[in-house]
Formats: C-alpha cells, sequence, structure tokens
C-alpha cells in the first residue's frame, strides 16, 4: 500500500448531546481517489470539517503525510496542503473570479500585485488540468457547474496536495459530473489525493480506487472499490438490507385531478425556471418527477401550490382553474382540496420554533373547527394534535413540545399527518424523504401509496432516483425546466439518467 | 432556525436569566454611580425608597410605568411579527396632534368620559396611520423597517414643531405648546386607589390611563396568543416562508402588526397629554418611546414581562428623579444610562451567561437539559 | 456683492456641516461593508465630542483630546463588537443600547467633573482646532512681521522657516480682491479635521478596493462563510472594521466639540449619527457617493439656517422644519425605491454562525 497522505486516529466530536464522529479511524493513500460513503447525518461532513480545521476533534489525532499535525483552523489545513471544495460554495457572488481566488491567499497588502501574481498563477493551473474559466468573470454569472470549478481553483492555487470535496454532484447535471470526475482522475494522476465524500454509489463505484462506509457516526468498513459491491455498500450504509421496493399494487388510474398545460415560471431573478410544462395527474396514480436538483422542480412545485407566480399557462384543478397570478391564496386551495407538504419542512412546512400542535394547523388555521370567531379553540386544536401524533407515531408524543426538540423523521411525518388528514383530493409531496431516518422512509411511502390506493392523486419530486422508481406510476424527468421525458415505473437508472443529463436536448442543438 | 443553545426549564429560562441580566445591568450602572464619587448602595437605597417609599411615589411611578406599557407593547406587538418598529416615539408624538384636535374640538362641550373615548380612538389611529407608511414601504418596496420608521422618528418631530410653533399655538403666546386644556379634556386621578391603602398623596399625575393600559396588556396577550391573527403574525415572525406557505398574505400581515404596533404608541400620548400636561408641548415624549425597547427586550415580549418591566422603568424614573434631589452629582440622565445597559444585557448579550448557567444545570442534572437531538440537519 | 456673500456664506456652512456627517457616514461604511449594520454612531459620535472636549480641557491640549476622542470612541465600538461579533447579539439593539449608554453617561460624568450643567468648560486657544488662516495668521504673521527681534529667531528654526512662505502666499492669496476672501474662507478658512475628513473619502475607497483588508472586508459583509473557510478570522476582521469605525466616530465627535463648538454640549449630536445612516444608504455604501450625500445633506441643513424666515425665489417661503426634515424624506424616498435601488451588503445583520 502506498504512503498514507492522511491517518485519523481515534476521532470523536460531540454537538451538545449529538455524537456526530465516534472514535473514527481512518487510513488515506496518497495519489488515491477515496470515497466516503453515508446516509444524511452519518457524520461525514463533520469528520471532513475537523479534518480542514473548521471544527475541532474533542478528541483523537490527526497525521499529515505521516507526521502528527495540529489543524485548529482552516489556515492550518491550507498550509499542510489540505484543500475543500464545500457543498454549498464558498464563494463571494459579487466578485471577480480572480478575487475569490486570492481572498485569504493574497501575496501583498495591494491587490493590484496580488491579482497580477494570481492571473499568472492561474493561467498555468487552467493549462494544467484543463480548467477554464475567465477570471475576470462575476460568481453570480457563472454556471454552477464553473462556480464548482473556482473552488477547485481555489484549492489548487493555495498549493493543495490534498483535495476533499463534499457532495460535489448535488447541484450538478450527469455530464457535469462526468466532467468533474475526469479532472478528479487528472489531477489523482498529478499525484493529488483526493477524497470524495457522497451519498451516491453509483459515483463511488464509477471513480474511487477506495471507499469506506460511515454509518451514525461510526467509521463502519473501508473495502477497495474493485472487490466491492452497490449491494454491499448499500448494506453497510443503512445497516440492514433495504427496501428498494415498496410493495405496492396496479395503479388504478380515474379521471385527471390536476391538469398542467403550458406552464412558464420564472424565479426572483427573471430567469426561467420553469418552460412550457404540461402534464396531468390523475386519480388513483402516483407521478413522480425525477431531475437534478435545481432544474426548475421547486418552482413548479411552488406555483401549482399557489405560493409562486407564473408567467403564463394554466393548472386545473378539478377542472377549476388556480389563480396563477400571484394572488393565489394557498388557503383557499387547501379548500379546494390541493394539499402541499413542501421540500423545505424547516423554513416552509413547519416554524420550529412552534410548538407541536400550532404547527398541526399550519395552513388550516382559517378552518373554522379550529376556530371560535377570530379566536383559536385551543381545545379542538390540542385533542386534534393528539390524534395525528396516535395515528402517525410521533415521537415524542407531547403536541406542547417545541418542534425544533423533534428528529427529522418525526418532523416530517407532523407535516404529512397535518396534509393527509384533511383528506385532499390531490396531493403533492417535494422530496417526501429529504433527512429522514430510514425507519420513517418506510413509513412515509407506505402512507403515500394508501393515498393513491383511496383514489387520490399523487404527485412526487424527488431528486432520488430510487425514490422515484420505487412509489411512481408514471415517472415525468426535468431538464432545464422542461419535461424532457415520460416513463414507466420499470424504466431504468441508466435510462433515467440519461434524460436527467439532457442528453437527447443536448445532442439535438449540438 | 434550530437554536444553538440547548434547552433550560422555563423558570430558569423566564426567570433567571432574565435576572442575571438584569443584575448585571445594574452592577455596572453602580460602577458608573462610583465613578462620579457616589456611593451606589445609598443610591439603590434612595431610588427605592423615592419610588415606593411614599404613596405619592408610588403614583408617580406607577403614572411613568403606564407610559412604558404602551410603548413596551407597541414594540413586543412588532416583535412578534419579526419587525423591529423603532418608531415608537415618532408615532407616539404625532398622535399627540390626533389629541391636540380632539381636546381642544371637544373640551368645553363634553364631559371627560366622552373626550376620552374619542381621544384614544384618535390617538390610535394617527399611531397607526404614521406606522402604516413605513409598514407598507417594508412590505411592498423591500424599505428595512428599522431605517424607515427612524426616519420617521424624525420627520414626525419636524412637523410636530412645525405645527406647535404655527398652527397649534394660541395667538400671542410664546411657548410651543397648545393651551391648557379644560375640564372636558381632563382625565381623573387614580391616586384614590393608593390611598385605600392608608398612604397619602400629595399631588402625582396616574391617572385612569393606567387601566386602560393594563386593558391593552390584557388584549395584546389574547391576540398574541390566543386569536387567529396572533397565530399568524408569529408565524410571519418566525419565518415568512411558512406564512406564504400557510397562506397568510405578507403585505397584509405587516401592515396589520404594524398599525396595531402604531396605535398602542399613539395611545401612550394619551398619559402625559390628557392625564397629566393638560396641553400638548414640544417633545412631550422624550424617549418613552425607546424606553419601550427596553421594557419589551426585558419582558421578554410577553405582555406580563413586560408590565413588571414598565414599573421597574417607572421606578427608575421615580427613584431617579428623587436621586437627583439627593445626590446633586447623580442627574436624571442617570436612568438613561441603566436604560441602554439593561437593552445591552437583556437584549444584545441576552445569551452571554446561557452557556454558564446550562453547565451549571448539566453539572447537577444532565437530564434536565437533555437536548434532543436535531436530527436530519448536515452530516 | 451681497449674493455672492451668500452664497459664499452658505456653502462654507455646508462644508462645516458636513463634515461630521462625513465622517461618521464613512465611519458606517467600514461597519456596514463588514457586515455589521450600525445605528449606533449617533453615540460613538457623542462620547468622542465629549472625551474630546473633556481632555482637551484638562490636559490643555487638542490633540490629547483628539486622541482621547478616538480612544473612547473605538472603545464603545468594541462593546459594540464584543456584542454583536463574539455573543452573536442583535446588532440594532447593541446600537440603541450604544447610544443610550452614551447619551447618559456623558451628562452624568460631565456634570459629575465639570458641575457645568452637562457641559464641559468653555475650550481655550490651542485646546480646540482652529482654521488654517487663522492658525497661520495668528501664530505666525501677527506675531512675528511686527517684531523684528522675534522674527530673527523664528527665521532660525527650521520649522518657521517651512511655514512662513505659505504663510505669506495664504496671506497673499487672501488679499486678491474678490477672489481672495472666498478663496480664504472656502478651501482655507477651515481646521484640519475638514482636511482630514474629506481626504479620508479617497482614502476609504483605495483602502476597500486596492488593499488586502479591503477585499476581505468586503467579502466578509458579503458571505462571512467564504471569509472563514479561507482560513480569515471572521471575528478579528469586523473588529478591525469597527475600529475603523470607531477612529472615524470619535474625530467626528472631536470636530463637534472641538471645532464647531468651543466645547462639549449634552445631546451635541442631536441626530447627526442617524443622517450619517441616512447617508450611508443613500450613497449606496460607497465612499464618493457618500460625501456627495453629505455634502447635500449638510447644504440643506445650512439653507435651512439660512433661509429661517426668509422667502425663496421662486418657490416662496419654506420653512426651516421642511428643510430639516428634507434627507429622512429624501432617504425614504430613495429606500422605497422610487430613485434606484439601495441594496445593502448581503451578510448585514445576522451575527456569523458557522453552519452545522
Amino acid at each position: 500500500m502506498a504512503q498514507a497522505a492522511i491517518e485519523l486516529i481515534g476521532i470523536n466530536k460531540s454537538f451538545g448531546a449529538v455524537r456526530a464522529n465516534r472514535d473514527i479511524n481512518l487510513e488515506i493513500a496518497r495519489g488515491t481517489i477515496h470515497g466516503i460513503v453515508g446516509e444524511n447525518g452519518a457524520g461525514k461532513s463533520t469528520l471532513m470539517s475537523i479534518l480542514y480545521g473548521f471544527y475541532q476533534a474533542d478528541s483523537g489525532e490527526i497525521r499529515v503525510g505521516g507526521n502528527p499535525a495540529s489543524i485548529k483552523t482552516p489556515n492550518d489545513a491550507i498550509a499542510l496542503g489540505i484543500g475543500m471544495v464545500h457543498q454549498h460554495f464558498m464563494l463571494v457572488d459579487n466578485f471577480s473570479v480572480l478575487e475569490n481566488i486570492i481572498l485569504g491567499a493574497e501575496s501583498d497588502a495591494l491587490l493590484k500585485r496580488s491579482i497580477a501574481k494570481a492571473r499568472s498563477e492561474l493561467e498555468r493551473l487552467e493549462r494544467e488540468y484543463g480548467l477554464d474559466v475567465d477570471p475576470d468573470a462575476i460568481i453570480e454569472e457563472l454556471p454552477v457547474g464553473l462556480q464548482q470549478r473556482v473552488e477547485i481553483l481555489k484549492a489548487l492555487y493555495r498549493g493543495a496536495e490534498i483535495l476533499i470535496l463534499d457532495e460535489p454532484t448535488g447541484v450538478l447535471t450527469p455530464a457535469e459530473a462526468d466532467h468533474l470526475f475526469r479532472i478528479l482522475k487528472q489531477l489523482k494522476d498529478q499525484g493529488k489525493t483526493v477524497v470524495l465524500i457522497t451519498h451516491k454509489l453509483r459515483e463511488i463505484m464509477a471513480i474511487t480506487d477506495t471507499v469506506s462506509v460511515m454509518r451514525q457516526g461510526t467509521m463502519v468498513a473501508t473495502r477497495e472499490t474493485r472487490k466491492t459491491t452497490v449491494e454491499e455498500l448499500a448494506e453497510l450504509m443503512v445497516g440492514r438490507r433495504v427496501l428498494l421496493r415498496v410493495e405496492k399494487g396496479e395503479a388504478e388510474a380515474g379521471a385527471v385531478k390536476l391538469a398542467v398545460k403550458n406552464l412558464t415560471v420564472k424565479d426572483s431573478r427573471g430567469v426561467t425556471m420553469v418552460d412550457d410544462i404540461s402534464f396531468d395527474v390523475r386519480g388513483g396514480e402516483i407521478v413522480g418527477i425525477a431531475g437534478v436538483a435545481g432544474n426548475g422542480q421547486s418552482e413548479l412545485l411552488e406555483a401549482i401550490s399557489g405560493i409562486r407566480r407564473a408567467v403564463s399557462g394554466s393548472v386545473m384543478l378539478d377542472g377549476k382553474p388556480i389563480d396563477l397570478t400571484g394572488a393565489a391564496d394557498p388557503g383557499e386551495l387547501r379548500d379546494r382540496g390541493l394539499a402541499h407538504v413542501p421540500e423545505d419542512r424547516h423554513h416552509v412546512g413547519l416554524v420550529l420554533a412552534f410548538e407541536e400542535n400550532e404547527n398541526s394547523i399550519l395552513g388550516y388555521h382559517d378552518d373554522p373547527r379550529y376556530l371560535r370567531g377570530p379566536f383559536l379553540n385551543v381545545d379542538a386544536i390540542m385533542a386534534d394534535a393528539r390524534d395525528k401524533i396516535e395515528k402517525y407515531d410521533i415521537r415524542p408524543g407531547n403536541p406542547r413540545l417545541k418542534t425544533a426538540n423533534f428528529s427529522g423523521g418525526n418532523q416530517q411525518k407532523i407535516v404529512l399527518a397535518r396534509e393527509i388528514e384533511q383528506d385532499p383530493g390531490v396531493l403533492i409531496v417535494g422530496q417526501p424523504t429529504r433527512g429522514v431516518d430510514v425507519g420513517a422512509i418506510e413509513f412515509i411511502h407506505k402512507r403515500l401509496i394508501a393515498m393513491r390506493d383511496q383514489g387520490k392523486a399523487v404527485l412526487v419530486v424527488s431528486v432520488e432516483l430510487d425514490e422515484i422508481r420505487s412509489l411512481s406510476d408514471r415517472i415525468l424527468v426535468m431538464f432545464a425546466g422542461r419535461i424532457v421525458g415520460e416513463r414507466g415505473p420499470e424504466a431504468t437508472e441508466g435510462e433515467l439518467g440519461l434524460l436527467m443529463a439532457g442528453v437527447e436536448r443536448q445532442e439535438a442543438a449540438a | 432556525m434550530s437554536t444553538p443553545y440547548a434547552k433550560l426549564p422555563a423558570w430558569a429560562d423566564y426567570g433567571l436569566i432574565p435576572l442575571i441580566n438584569l443584575s448585571v445591568a445594574f452592577i455596572v450602572a453602580g460602577f458608573v454611580v462610583l465613578l462620579v464619587g457616589e456611593n451606589p448602595f445609598r443610591a439603590a437605597v434612595i431610588l427605592v425608597e423615592g419610588a415606593f417609599g411614599k404613596g405619592t411615589g408610588i403614583a408617580f411611578t406607577l403614572f411613568y410605568a403606564t407610559t412604558f406599557i404602551f410603548t413596551g407593547l407597541s414594540v413586543a406587538v412588532a416583535a412578534h411579527c419579526g419587525l423591529f418598529n423603532i418608531g415608537t416615539e415618532g408615532q407616539a408624538y404625532i398622535a399627540g396632534l390626533g389629541i391636540a384636535i380632539v381636546c381642544l374640538s371637544f373640551d368645553s362641550v363634553l364631559p371627560w368620559w366622552l373626550t376620552f373615548p374619542l381621544a384614544i380612538v384618535a390617538s390610535a389611529a394617527v399611531g397607526a396611520l404614521w406606522a402604516l407608511i413605513p409598514a407598507y414601504l417594508q412590505a411592498k418596496r423591500g424599505s428595512h423597517i428599522v431605517i424607515t420608521t427612524i426616519m420617521f422618528n424624525f420627520i414626525a418631530a419636524s412637523i410636530m414643531v412645525y405645527l406647535l410653533v404655527g398652527a397649534l399655538k394660541p395667538a400671542g403666546s410664546q411657548a410651543p405648546q397648545t393651551r391648557n386644556f379644560l375640564a372636558g379634556a381632563e382625565l381623573p386621578k387614580l391616586n384614590w386607589i393608593i390611598e385605600l391603602f392608608g398612604a397619602k398623596i400629595r399631588s402625582a399625575p396616574l391617572n385612569v390611563t393606567f387601566l386602560l393600559a393594563l386593558a391593552m396588556a390584557f388584549l395584546v396577550w389574547l391576540l398574541i396568543w390566543r386569536t387567529k391573527l396572533g397565530y399568524e403574525m408569529r408565524t410571519y415572525g418566525h419565518s415568512p416562508k411558512a406564512a406564504r406557505y400557510a397562506g397568510i398574505s405578507e403585505t397584509r400581515i405587516i401592515i396589520t402588526a404594524m398599525m396595531i404596533s402604531g396605535a398602542l404608541a399613539g395611545m401612550m400620548a394619551l398619559n402625559p397629554v390628557m392625564g397629566d400636561q393638560h396641553n400638548v408641548a414640544i417633545d412631550f415624549v422624550s424617549g418613552a418611546g425607546f424606553v419601550g425597547i427596553a421594557v419589551a427586550l426585558m419582558g421578554r415580549l410577553h405582555p406580563v414581562g413586560i408590565v413588571l418591566a414598565a414599573i421597574l422603568f417607572g421606578m427608575l424614573y421615580q427613584g431617579g428623579a428623587e436621586l437627583a434631589f439627593e445626590m446633586p452629582a447623580i442627574s436624571r440622565d442617570m436612568i438613561v444610562i441603566i436604560q441602554g445597559l439593561v437593552i445591552l444585557f437583556a437584549g444584545a448579550l441576552e445569551h452571554m451567561f446561557r452557556p454558564y448557567i446550562q453547565a451549571l444545570f448539566a453539572s447537577f442534572s444532565p437530564r434536565s437539559v437533555g437536548m434532543e437531538a436535531v436530527k436530519g440537519k448536515g452530516a | 456683492m451681497d449674493f455672492v456673500n451668500a452664497i459664499v456664506q452658505v456653502l462654507d456652512s455646508t462644508i462645516r456641516l458636513s463634515v461630521p456627517l462625513l465622517l461618521a457616514c464613512l465611519a458606517g461604511l467600514f461597519s456596514e461593508r463588514s457586515g455589521i449594520f450600525d445605528i449606533g454612531l449617533e453615540g460613538k459620535m457623542l462620547v468622542g465630542a465629549f472625551a474630546g472636549a473633556a481632555a482637551a480641557s484638562v490636559f490643555h491640549s487638542a490633540f490629547i483630546g483628539l486622541g482621547m476622542a478616538i480612544l473612547i470612541s473605538v472603545a464603545f465600538a468594541m462593546v459594540h463588537g464584543f456584542a454583536s461579533i463574539t455573543h452573536r447579539g442583535n446588532q440594532i439593539v447593541s446600537g440603541v443600547a450604544i447610544n443610550f449608554i452614551a447619551a447618559g453617561s456623558t451628562i452624568i460624568l460631565g456634570q459629575a467633573w465639570f458641575q457645568q450643567g452637562g457641559r464641559t468648560p468653555a475650550l481655550q486657544p490651542g485646546e480646540r482646532f482652529e482654521s488654517i488662516t487663522a492658525y497661520v495668521i495668528s501664530n505666525f504673521l501677527s506675531t512675528y512681521s511686527f517684531s523684528t527681534a522675534s522674527f530673527a529667531d523664528f527665521l532660525a528654526s527650521i520649522r518657521g522657516l517651512i511655514l512662513y512662505l505659505p504663510a505669506l502666499l495664504i496671506d497673499a492669496l487672501a488679499r486678491i480682491p474678490g477672489f481672495g476672501p472666498i478663496f480664504a474662507e472656502l478651501v482655507l478658512g477651515h481646521s484640519i479635521l475638514v482636511y482630514f475628513a474629506f481626504a479620508m473619502v479617497p482614502f476609504t475607497w483605495w483602502v476597500l478596493f486596492r488593499t488586502r483588508f479591503g477585499l476581505r472586508l468586503r467579502a466578509v459583509g458579503e458571505n462571512p462563510a467564504a471569509v472563514d473557510t479561507a482560513g480569515i478570522s471572521v471575528a478579528w476582521l469586523r473588529y478591525r472594521a469597527l475600529i475603523c469605525t470607531g477612529i472615524l466616530t470619535g474625530v467626528a465627535g472631536a470636530y463637534l466639540s472641538m471645532v464647531q463648538n468651543g466645547g462639549f454640549v449634552k445631546d451635541m449630536t442631536a441626530g447627526k449619527g442617524y443622517i450619517a445612516l441616512a447617508a450611508l444608504i443613500f450613497a449606496k455604501w460607497k465612499p464618493v457617493n457618500a460625501m456627495f450625500a453629505c455634502l447635500l445633506f449638510g447644504f440643506l441643513d445650512a439653507a435651512s439656517i439660512r433661509l429661517q424666515g426668509s422667502p425663496l425665489p421662486i418657490v416662496g417661503k419654506v420653512s426651516a422644519q421642511f428643510m430639516q426634515a428634507l434627507p429622512y424624506v429624501l432617504t425614504v424616498v430613495l429606500l422605497a425605491g422610487f430613485i434606484g435601488k439601495a441594496i445593502p451588503p448581503r451578510a448585514g445583520g445576522v451575527p456569523y454562525v458557522k453552519e452545522r
């Protein structure tokens, strides 16, 4: 085995009562690509943030190139040749590429000289690694793929020998991701060490030499990639065989409940995010929308649920139009039987500072059941909340507890209980199981299928292809604001992946 | 939006920590007293005796408290909706205009118990209207409400000066104020309540507005925690996105909350104008709007806390007057320092001592601070 | 001639009234560009004014006064930083607290130390900053040109040699009919702090856009996480920005009590900190714009004083209150987005917490 670039020995880290990392040991060989996989919340990012000096371990030892290292700040990490590309880019949006690259690594107190030096150095790096970026472009005007390239250049400019990438493909199309992987391989060929954090097994299999699996804050296994399988890794990640498919019968699709026609939506900057989309959802079926995050799915959901204004097009709910001018009242849509489980439960679907019972009426607080004139009917609200806690097995079962104190899965159940128990005709769900523990995933999937079996129309948006494939009766793939294809649930991952990458469209354009 | 702090038992959260913060503010104020060469302990004794020692003192304390209950509630209502209304001062000031119009028109024809309701409506309406513009600009144009309400304080002051040296000033008078109101716009005193307890009162301005203030405190509690509107305001205050999702109109809720806040601020003017001075004079608010910030923060935005904090500040104002009399080196401006220190320690440095308290609690019983894991955030 | 005279006088007082605004506005620029909203400019200016006048009067030195003004003002800025950076408290709440503490303590300490109703003793010559012309003429021309004996001593000193020639030049220029007095009044008739204030405009621009410190300062106001991961301490960077703020508010305060007024008077800032804040927004957080905004607001103030009661040609009589309220009205109009949009630094107002 090659010499170790990094050794982590007995790393522990707690946040309050949460033990994010327990007694972690890890050795990463020089000049390899090492993957670290695990579910959300397994402790991957925490571990890498410790290595980068962003957090400090409670105990344990770090060795870099065989020597014990004390990494207290990112500066220490940078000095040891460790660079990191964060999941959320650490760029100043209204600065130029060059300004971002020199930030914190200025060679001189005066900018002019720092920038001049950086410019020639950047040209060299761009040539060497094929990382083309216009050095004077303003970050916010660049597409995400290029912004990520700037992050990599930033690390290389600081002389990184070891490059950590945290979930780098979350915002990329498969094509952009492939490009990234080519860059990473090139870095490896130049002798750099790459650490790739991801929860996507496909990527691990495609590019890494070695892979370590984390689960609930512990390091459960390290394997040579070519000697392992996706199935083995998946099992290691979740700790038991994953239920990839939920049991469900044939769909009995009925009448059209939700009809979207030529819908176009722009975001706050005026960029077209949903581009002339049309589709139907019938009663008794689950329609899944697959796609890489940021291809207009969020805006689509927001427009249908009346939160965001649409530019043109129409949405019919049970044959009657929805007001898309932005004047739409989400409350009125609820009355008409449209329930919405939003993607972001922390800021949208719930008020974390509220008691559980207060959240159980959010959006339905206009319902006369919960009111006495202008006053809240506290008794009715509490009784209702207790009822839902029982039915959905929400834990801890205390309706007076602040919502922030529930786990992700239980928070999601609070939202689902609220929306499903209103007995809506149409249910739209964004990222049904994001940040939800495995046990709750199964529960949530079963609930959604039960809704379908009751003859409701269910629209699910998820970036997890597995989830879409196991839930949906029909799969629509969104790319760059358009629906680029429709497939049945039997469609293969590869087939859908190509659609998600917009391959057909790109070829047509070329 | 998970707070980085663990949970404490409610009594520590709402009692112990505010008490510690308050004590620190007073200890620092004590050092200022030392700095001017006086004995802080004697100063404290004079202060408390001045505020509660005699019937007159109590009446004055409650008179000042009345003013601060209104401004404190005003700041708190806006804060529950996530808005920092720093314009309470200007809203109260301009409300004096509404009161002036009512009182000058009706004081010779109506008895006080008819003028008073009219004046309540007028003061609340003018205060609400003055808050409406910044609220509208925040809701529709995204102008930062802190800045616009500050600007509106100055604009209100200019308007009031303009009117008080012009249209509102009786002909031939030099003083920039309205004429004195007649009996029909003078509010009855409440001093007899204190006298019931056997205390003697020479003359003190405590008046029926105090009861109005207490009623408003109850109504604000009802509004915030027991009505649909309050629920909507709190939803918006915690998360504007959740409010949008729940079908709560941003424009409507911002404007409503600010108008209620402005109305409460406006009612504050009733106390000094109709209860004490019986005229509208330049700068009659004299900073009470800003005291409202301190009162609201100290009262943790809860009406009960606000009434208690208002009484504390009333005590400081009244006791401070006595103090200035007994200790010439200390003027009433000492209160302004204390006010600032309270805002600093109970507001901006609210969480300074929390980690230590938590460590202390944890060392006694780890269970009591057993923070539930907030799972699913980050990896 | 009367008209010209009036214009010169208004322009002159425009400069005098703009200076404290400009200094405070640039002070606010450093703070807000680093991501800390600062409504405590008023308080820091006030303690600066008090500390400056008090120290100048006790130590009989204008420069000791200035130093003290800066020191105390920076100390208050550090309190703001302690609350809003170290303890992540609400920046607006801590700013309000600072204003109160400043307003109360200047009066209490002033009364305790000087027993003049919250005032500091009237400053004597040498304890305050005088205008360049007054300084030059009183110290050199008037003293030395009439006494040959001391004149020789004077020439002997190198310092005198350097200063005497410009003094003669200034004197000569001031004697040119028509242009001379205007020149002497408008360009040279100010204290050194005025020149400092205007020199700070290009200097601030240079620091912000041409130095490493400026790059980092702007970055931390836009995205502190980017600064943190680049290995720079967010807290220390923001503290340094606040030190700059404190220095400038200190000078602004010193100007009020040691130039504009011959001593400290209670509440002498009278809302100037808030006008400066308005000017900062008006200037969209840019240094050169800030100068023009402050000159505009200073002009409105000067004009309102000048026009008190006297009618204007076209519009007729304008009330002083209207002119005084105008800066605030203009700022509200700007904020409402009717004349361009003022976009504040993106991370402003939010304490930086490492993401978990």
